[in-house]
């Protein structure tokens, strides 16, 4: 065998292109076939996101395409059979989609609230919403809630776009780069491919974080904080660049609301609002520019009237006797206590460490300033030669989202990046198609009992942006109408849903009982529930004439997951090579910094067994059902099959927006908007799969103002409105929420129970307070702080079922700083017991020096039930692997706000897995070597592979076996 | 004479295992596979795999550096794995240096890997020969792949360029600037074996800020003036 | 370094075969100067299917140790470079020297020889040959001993001792076997192989003494910061890259616990030496058929563990890169 043979000579070779979807990052990638089997995935060098390069889990898609737990069937539970048992019975589809259109049809047709459909981590939120909106039920959400929506919802009610999708650090010009609470991130193969250049450019990257691994590990500085405590650091940082007059003011004052005038009286009913004048204006879901300056030589002054120049600072008094104080003095006030003493207590960083963090992005933001010589027009008509830039780039993650402060922690990121000018501009913080967008943006979720109504689609989606106490989605009473509690005076921007409480909800039958439950790409009965153990018994749970008390539960994955073993109704879903799916304009595009980009999957694959594309379900199902949007007036299909649908779909007729922005219009001579192109599809495979509009340099900066931008964004259906989105330092959104919440608004106000809750969250500035977990337990008892961080080679629960990446991560272990060992009497590598309020597992510990003494962490989603994912009962995954999940609580206990709150933020209902405080001692001697709890192993179900042999030696095609 | 290696930058690997799965995919259907794994779905899964990332941590909290550790075989210029085989099947590429295995000959008897002080030589327990990283032979000789493709598959792979592949005996390579400019070094040189592939060391990027950088005439502080003048009395209106 | 159960039998029977047909010809050599009294060739017939049994044990076992011993033939063609191969070319030897060694025996090939050296000696067949595999034996035993001898990443092997250690432990074994064959016999030889049985391995103990005096001393060349280039004192492996291990885990490590290791050293050191020896005393003494036969095994066991300390106490660089597991 001296001489290798080119590859290419041996059997059938095919190359196909595609977008990978190991996880939800979108590579674009390249499929080798060798005689119709998958030899080799590569990435697409072509392609925007990745540029060529894959990540561990896209390289092992091959595993993932022929493992032993795909479902292959649809099933139904046997007769007779328990909830839980995996007992299944095949069934054809037609059988299915009966089942499910009767019981659906009448649901639609009597109470369609009684339908429940969330999914998990799926891209095609535009598709599942719609679906949900047409059928008529509000309960409907994806992952974003359990997610990181504190992040979404912390920076969009701030700078009007986010990080991941939406935005993200300019690491190309960024001189200094810090990375908050980061492990792995959705944009994970670019940040990767971005940190990759930015640290061969010697910038200086600092990761803050509890603990030092994956990213961090290479970062220039880490700064090792307790969890839960970024807020008092930010807030500190703020106080310290005020402090030193290290903030950008002229950016301040031009673009952002520092400036504008509020009302500063506490006995009047709009303390806290801006002082705006009267201005005849459409009614819209943008700011109207309506508001105050304050110019010492004249006194106030519209904003962004021409030669003003206003103050950030003081006190000052309207003719007409109105106390007023630019937003910036309210800041200043907010941040004058959090001193870096102050936060040195509550983070474990010391002072000085917190002040030269400070020094060091004021200063290289003031001195380092990028100018590009490309010329703008912002929205008040002044031209700029230049486009310039404050170099310091952020990057923050769920180690910001996963508390229960990550709102108001997440709010003083976006006002810390926003006083050091970096917010879309080179260097900083840039934003990605189609963000930016208005503060909040404009839909909104329904708003009262009767926007549900028997057969008649939602008006409105069921998601929105909220921006005051009316547009809550709550009854009379000022009670939740969400199953999921979203909208409700309990979590008023709960802007993506609260997955994590639907089940218990559902279950308790608070606010009401379901019907349906739909559960879509998301494993509840397992890794995305907090409560594992009491969750998986609340779906097999039973009232006392024995019906379950969740009816029906009907999910549809890939693989044979824990999930599936409680499903009345299983739906076999395809694999991400063998379906057509889009990552669309309407949902969470691939965007650039420089344009909008969107892709698409084709397959390259027949489906395996009788698997279907959900995709084709739901249009299915939506025909059946007679949903209007998937038949004709007359009743009749409207769309052949799912590359039908998204071809022909438009948002509303004639809109000429669809799911697709690229080759649009007869010809696919238009993007973005323009009539349906017949030929889409094979336009976009044309071209690797994606579609990638470069913007002029000109529109590619300062997006918020840019006046040429917001022009072109607006013919082209990004955004309905060309005004500008000027930065939140301070929110008045909130400040309605709080207003009402203290009786001094007229209409909406919260329940009694939760004014003072209200009142205490909707703060328009940010505030740090304790994790609500850390407020509500004895911390003495409860010393330590747990998290989990995704392991780079594994996407949650999916990946297990892998058989090489399992070989990477087959169980997962405790790290803990090695003073809790000696602390707490064990040595490296014994096994403990971790036990908080909610439970306790037993698992193996490792000593680690990269982790701040006051926590202690392990990978997310290794550990397994036995039996589940085609695994042996015996795999290390259930033996030695262990779920965190089991030692978070999805309800707080009780308080004066209520019993049954969610254990989550306040302001948006992030679900807050990382507050969970736990305490550990050493396993008593004999305990035997497994982890705690285990599971009754679960079975295989009908259509799964039979038990693979001991020996797997993968050669894809015939000809290449030996 | 050529020799190829790999250079793999400590300073930008963030340990994501992009180039353990690329390579096992590369080669398990390739001129070097299959890789066979064993209990794939059972306990204690375990295969052959060409590469392996490891993490290792430096000092102690709070200096703590975690390191991120890719280590396949390195080609070694001296390679000691090669003279103590008693059938020829390891051998090393006269024309490029790369250190192979033929598996028609290798009788399986282990002893090149007590000769490889990396435990770089994994067995297939399946194959039962001796099985190792092959430069990706298959692809860099491949003149059917277009140039740029015809590098290792996890050079390709790996997200933040931390794998660079050429020459090492070609002062104007890639590899041979970074080794030079870098301070690129070779793992247990006490050994002799002059192992091809190369490290670069971590680099610290600090910044200095001199505390008169913090306060400047053009501090926008200044420009908030909030005193209120009254037109009281000033030193200026007393005359003596 | 994992110990194989195939090698450790391979060397151990192939070191007491090799012994044997030593002590044989030894036994041959004073007989024919009359030292000794001369044995009819039934004894070295016997002792020669023997000896050729134990050999052919061996490499039945060391064939448990390839992956892919149909092409065992392959591994005659690096001698030049590699001790394996050249352990392979002289095994076959010296099993074809002693079978023709028994066979010429067998033959009654002493009655006739071919010439007479200096007047006084018969030169047969018996002789050349057994002379041919005393070489081919010493051969055997260097080759043998240098594939771990010659593993210059295992310091604990590479050192002159391994050599004098299989060789003077097979020497042993050897003997001591032969003694055993003689007291079974009821044969007088049993002093003269018990004595250098007795000398072998009071030597044996020396050598071996001195190269566990050396294992405690050995510094080992290579350590975490030369493995991956980092000049730091606490530099600790978190994880391998593989939670259930590898085949740079199952090949290198035991597994065992240091207490087990020790425990082995100590019984290995009994089983050897003292207890073999005092067993032939004894059965000297007493004249006893058995005692000796015992004493052999209880060597024999003793080398196993012996072969097995000689492995598990070996260090390889290469653990380095396998330390820990997450
Ligand atoms: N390989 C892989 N990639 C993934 C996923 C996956 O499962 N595998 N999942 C995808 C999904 S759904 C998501 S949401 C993203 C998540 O992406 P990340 O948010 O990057 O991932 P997590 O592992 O949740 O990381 C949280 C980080 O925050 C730190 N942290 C926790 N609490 C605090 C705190 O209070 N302060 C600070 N400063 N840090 C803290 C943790 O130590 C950890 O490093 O990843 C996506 N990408
Ligand atoms: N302790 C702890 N728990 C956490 C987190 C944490 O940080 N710590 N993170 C949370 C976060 S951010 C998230 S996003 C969730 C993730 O939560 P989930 O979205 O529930 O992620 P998975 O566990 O991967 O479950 C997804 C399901 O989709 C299935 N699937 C995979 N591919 C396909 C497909 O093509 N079609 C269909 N129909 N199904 C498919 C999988 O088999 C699996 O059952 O976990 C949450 N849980
Ligand atoms: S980052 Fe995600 S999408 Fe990209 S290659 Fe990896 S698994 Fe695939
Ligand atoms: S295992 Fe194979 S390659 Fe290694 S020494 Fe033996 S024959 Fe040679
Ligand atoms: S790294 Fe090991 S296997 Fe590779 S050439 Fe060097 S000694 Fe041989
Ligand atoms: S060069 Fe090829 S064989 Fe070697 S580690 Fe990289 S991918 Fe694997
Ligand atoms: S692919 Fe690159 S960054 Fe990832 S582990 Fe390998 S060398 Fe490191
Ligand atoms: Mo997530």
């Amino acid at each position: 065998m001296q001489e290798p043979i080119p590859d290419r000579a041996i059997g059938r070779a095919e190359v196909k292109e595609t977008t990978c979807y190991m996880c939800a990052c979108r590579c674009g990638i390249r499929v080798h076939l060798r005689d119709g089997e998958v030899r080799y995935i590569e990435g697409n060098p072509d392609h925007p996101l990745n540029h060529g390069v894959i990540c561990a889990k896209g390289s092992s898609g091959i595993m993932k395409q022929y493992s032993p737990a795909r479902l292959t069937q649809p099933l139904r539970r046997r007769p007779g059979a328990e909830r839980g048992a995996a007992d299944f019975e095949p069934i054809s589809w037609d059988e299915a989609f009966q089942i499910l259109t009767d019981r659906l049809a009448h649901l639609r047709a009597t109470d369609p609230k009684q339908f429940a459909l969330f999914t998990g981590r799926d891209q095609m939120q535009a598709l599942t919403g719609l679906f949900a909106k047409q059928f008529g039920t509000p309960n409907y959400a994806a992952h974003g809630g359990f997610c990181s929506v504190n992040l979404a919802a912390g920076l969009i009610y701030t700078i009007g776009g986010s990080f991941w999708e939406f935005g993200g650090p300019d690491l190309d010009r960024a001189k200094l780069f810090v990375m908050i609470g980061t492990a792995e991130d959705h944009h994970s193969n670019p940040l990767k491919i971005a940190i990759g250049k930015f640290k061969r450019k010697g910038g200086k990257f600092i990761s803050i974080n509890p603990i030092r691994t994956g990213y961090s590990a290479v970062a220039d500085e880490w700064v090792p904080i307790k969890p839960g405590t970024d807020g008092a650091l930010l807030l500190a940082i703020i106080h310290e660049i005020l402090k030193l007059g290290l903030y950008d003011r002229d950016f301040l004052i031009q673009y952002t609301n520092a400036a504008e005038l509020v009302i500063d009286d506490p006995s009047r009913d709009d303390h806290g609002l801006f002082q705006r004048f009267e201005l005849h204006y459409e009614e819209g879901c943008f700011d109207p520019e309506n508001k105050l300056w304050w110019d010492p030589a004249i006194g106030a002054v519209g904003t962004h009237t021409p030669g003003a120049e206003p103050r950030l600072l003081g006190s000052y008094q309207l003719e007409d006797g109105t106390p007023v104080k630019p937003a910036f003095q309210l800041l200043m006030e907010r941040v004058a206590d959090y001193t870096p003493e102050w936060a040195a207590g509550i983070t474990g960083i010391p002072a000085a460490t917190i002040r030269r963090l400070a020094h060091e992005m004021g200063v290289t933001a003031r001195d380092q300033q990028i100018e590009l010589p490309i010329p703008w027009t912002d929205c008040w008509d002044n031209e700029h030669a230049t486009v310039t830039g404050n170099p310091v780039a952020f990057h923050a993650m769920r180690g910001l989202a996963a508390h229960s402060n990550g709102f108001h922690t997440i709010r003083a990121l976006g006002i810390l990046m926003t006083i050091l000018g970096t917010i879309d501009r080179p260097g900083g913080f840039r934003h990605r198609a189609p963000y930016p967008r208005p503060i909040p943006p404009c839909p909104k979720p329904p708003n009262g009992p009767e926007r549900v109504q028997p057969d008649t689609p939602l008006d409105g989606m069921p998601l929105g942006w909220p921006a005051k106490p009316e547009d809550l989605f709550v009854d009379d009473a000022g009670e939740p109408l969400r199953i999921d509690k979203a909208f409700s005076w309990e979590h008023p921007l709960a802007v993506h849903g609260l997955m994590h409480n639907v089940i218990t909800n559902a279950w308790r039958g608070d606010p009401y009982p379901l019907d349906t439950l739909l559960l879509f790409m998301a494993n509840m009965a397992w890794n995305s529930s907090m409560n594992t153990v009491g969750v998986r018994q609340m779906l097999a749970d039973k009232d006392g004439e024995g019906n379950y008390k969740i009816p029906f539960l009907v999910v549809c994955d890939t693989f044979a997951s824990e999930t599936v073993a409680f499903a009345d109704l299983v739906l076999p879903d395809t694999s991400y090579l063998e379906r057509h799916d889009v990552l669309s304009m309407l949902d969470r595009p691939i965007s650039e910094y420089d344009g909008p980009v969107d892709s698409v999957r084709i397959p390259v694959l027949p489906p395996k067994g009788e698997c279907r594309p959900f995709q084709e379900v739901l249009i299915e199902l939506g025909t059946r059902l007679q949903l209007p949007a998937f038949v004709t007036a007359s009743g009749a299909r409207r769309y052949r099959d799912y590359p039908d649908f998204i071809i022909n779909y438009e948002t509303s007729p004639g809109s000429g927006i669809g799911f697709l922005a690229g080759w649009r219009g007869q010809g696919g001579e238009k993007f973005l908007k323009g009539e349906p192109n017949p030929r889409q599809w094979e336009m976009y495979a044309q071209n690797n799969c994606v579609y990638h509009h470069e913007l002029p340099k000109s529109y590619q900066y300062m997006r918020n103002w840019n006046k040429g931008y917001l022009h072109w964004a607006r013919a082209h259906g990004l955004i309905r409105y060309a005004d500008p989105i000027g930065l939140n330092l301070y929110s008045e959104v909130l400040q309605r929420f709080r207003l009402a919440a203290q009786g001094k608004r007229p209409g909406r106000q919260p329940p009694a129970r939760l004014a003072q809750r209200v009142a205490t969250y909707c703060d328009p500035l940010p505030f740090y307070y304790e994790p609500l977990e850390s407020g509500l337990v004895d911390t003495q008892r409860y010393p330590l702080n747990a998290l989990t961080q995704r392991p780079m080679a594994m996407y949650h629960s999916w990946d297990s079922q892998n058989a090489w990446l399992r070989q990477i991560h087959g169980h997962n272990v405790l790290f803990v700083n090695p003073q809790v060992g000696i602390a707490n009497g064990f040595g490296d590598g014994d096994w403990i017991w971790v036990e908080s309020l909610q439970g306790e597992v037993r698992c193996q510990c490792r000593f680690s020096e990269a982790v701040e003494p006051g926590t202690v962490w392990t990978w997310n989603a290794i550990g397994k039930a036995a039996g589940a994912w085609g695994l042996a009962p015996d795999a290390d995954e259930a033996r030695r692997g262990f779920l965190l999940n089991h030692l978070i609580s999805e309800e707080l206990p009780a308080t004066l706000a209520g019993d049954h709150l969610s254990n989550s933020d306040p302001v948006t209902g992030q679900a807050a897995w990382f507050d969970v405080r736990v305490r550990v001692r050493k396993a008593a001697p004999g305990e035997p070597a497994t982890t705690q709890p285990q599971f009754a192993p679960q079975r295989r179900v009908p259509g799964q592979a039979p038990p693979p042999g001991r020996w797997l030696a993968y050669v894809a095609g015939r000809l290449g076996r030996r | 004479m050529t020799q190829l290696a790999l250079v793999i930058d400590l300073n930008v690997c963030v340990g994501c295992h992009a180039c353990v799965t690329s390579c096992k995919q590369w080669n398990t259907s390739g001129w070097a596979g299959p890789l066979a794994d064993h209990n794939p779905y059972g306990a204690g899964p375990t295969g052959t795999f060409f590469n392996r990332v490891q993490t290792f941590e430096v000092g102690r909290f709070p200096a703590t550096e975690t390191l991120h550790f890719p280590k396949s075989c390195l080609h070694c210029e001296e390679p000691p794995c090669v003279p103590v085989c008693p059938t020829g099947a390891s051998y090393k590429r006269p024309d490029n240096g790369v250190v192979l295995v033929d598996y028609d000959k290798c009788i399986g008897c282990k002893y090149c890997s007590w000769s490889c002080p990396y435990g770089a030589r994994e067995y297939d327990e399946l194959e039962r020969v001796m099985k190792k990283c092959t430069l990706c032979i298959d692809r860099i000789l491949d003149l059917t792949l277009p140039e740029r493709e015809r590098k290792p598959a996890c050079v390709l792979a790996c997200p933040t360029s931390a794998r660079l592949f050429g020459d090492v005996h070609d002062p104007d390579s890639e590899v041979s600037i970074a080794i030079r400019e870098r301070g690129g070094y070779a793992l247990m040189p006490e050994w002799g074996t002059q192992p091809a592939n190369h490290y670069l060391p971590r680099r610290k990027a600090r910044l200095h800020i001199d505390p008169d950088e913090l306060k400047r005439v053009d501090n926008p502080l200044r420009r908030e003036d909030l005193t209120r003048y009254t037109g009281e009395e000033a030193v200026d209106d007393v005359a003596w | 370094m994992h110990p194989a159960l195939s090698v450790l039998f391979l060397t151990t029977l192939i070191g007491a075969g090799q012994g044997l047909f030593l002590a044989l010809y030894t036994g041959q050599l004073y007989a024919l100067a009359q030292l000794l009294p001369a044995q009819g060739s039934g004894f070295y017939v016997g002792g020669s299917v023997l000896a050729l049994g134990l050999l052919v044990l061996g490499l039945v076992a060391s064939f448990f140790h390839l992956g892919r011993p149909e092409r065992a033939w392959r591994t005659a063609t690096k001698w030049r470079t590699s001790w394996l191969s050249r352990e392979v070319i002289v095994l076959p030897a010296v099993m074809g020297l002693v079978a023709l060694y028994g066979l010429a025996h067998a033959l009654e090939l002493t009655a006739r020889p071919w010439f007479t050296l200096a007047g006084i000696l018969p030169v047969d067949a018996t002789l050349v040959v057994g002379l041919l595999g005393t070489l081919a034996t010493f051969a055997l035993y260097g080759a043998t001993a240098m594939i771990y001898a010659s593993v210059r990443f295992l310091p604990e092997w590479h050192s002159p001792l391994t050599v004098a250690n299989f060789l003077l432990l097979g020497l042993a074994s050897g003997f001591l076997l032969a003694a055993a064959y003689s007291a079974w016999l009821g044969n007088e030889l049993v002093t003269f192989f018990g004595f250098w049985a007795v000398v072998a391995t009071g030597l044996g103990l020396v050598t071996r003494g001195a190269s566990l005096r050396r294992l405690g001393r050995i510094k080992p060349k290579s350590s975490p910061q030369t493995a991956i280039g980092i000049r730091h004192r606490t530099l600790v492996q978190i994880a391998q890259g593989a939670t259930a291990g590898s085949f740079n885990t199952r090949e290198f490590f035991h597994g065992a616990s240091p207490a087990t290791l020790q425990w082995v050293r100590r019984l290995f050191l009994m089983l050897v030496f003292p207890l073999p020896v005092l067993l032939l005393v004894v059965g000297h003494a007493l004249a006893s058929r058995w005692l000796p036969l015992v004493a052999f095994g209880v060597q024999y066991l003793g080398l196993l563990l012996e072969r097995w300390s000689f492995f598990a106490e070996a260090r390889h660089p290469q653990n380095l890169y396998y330390q820990g597991v997450a």
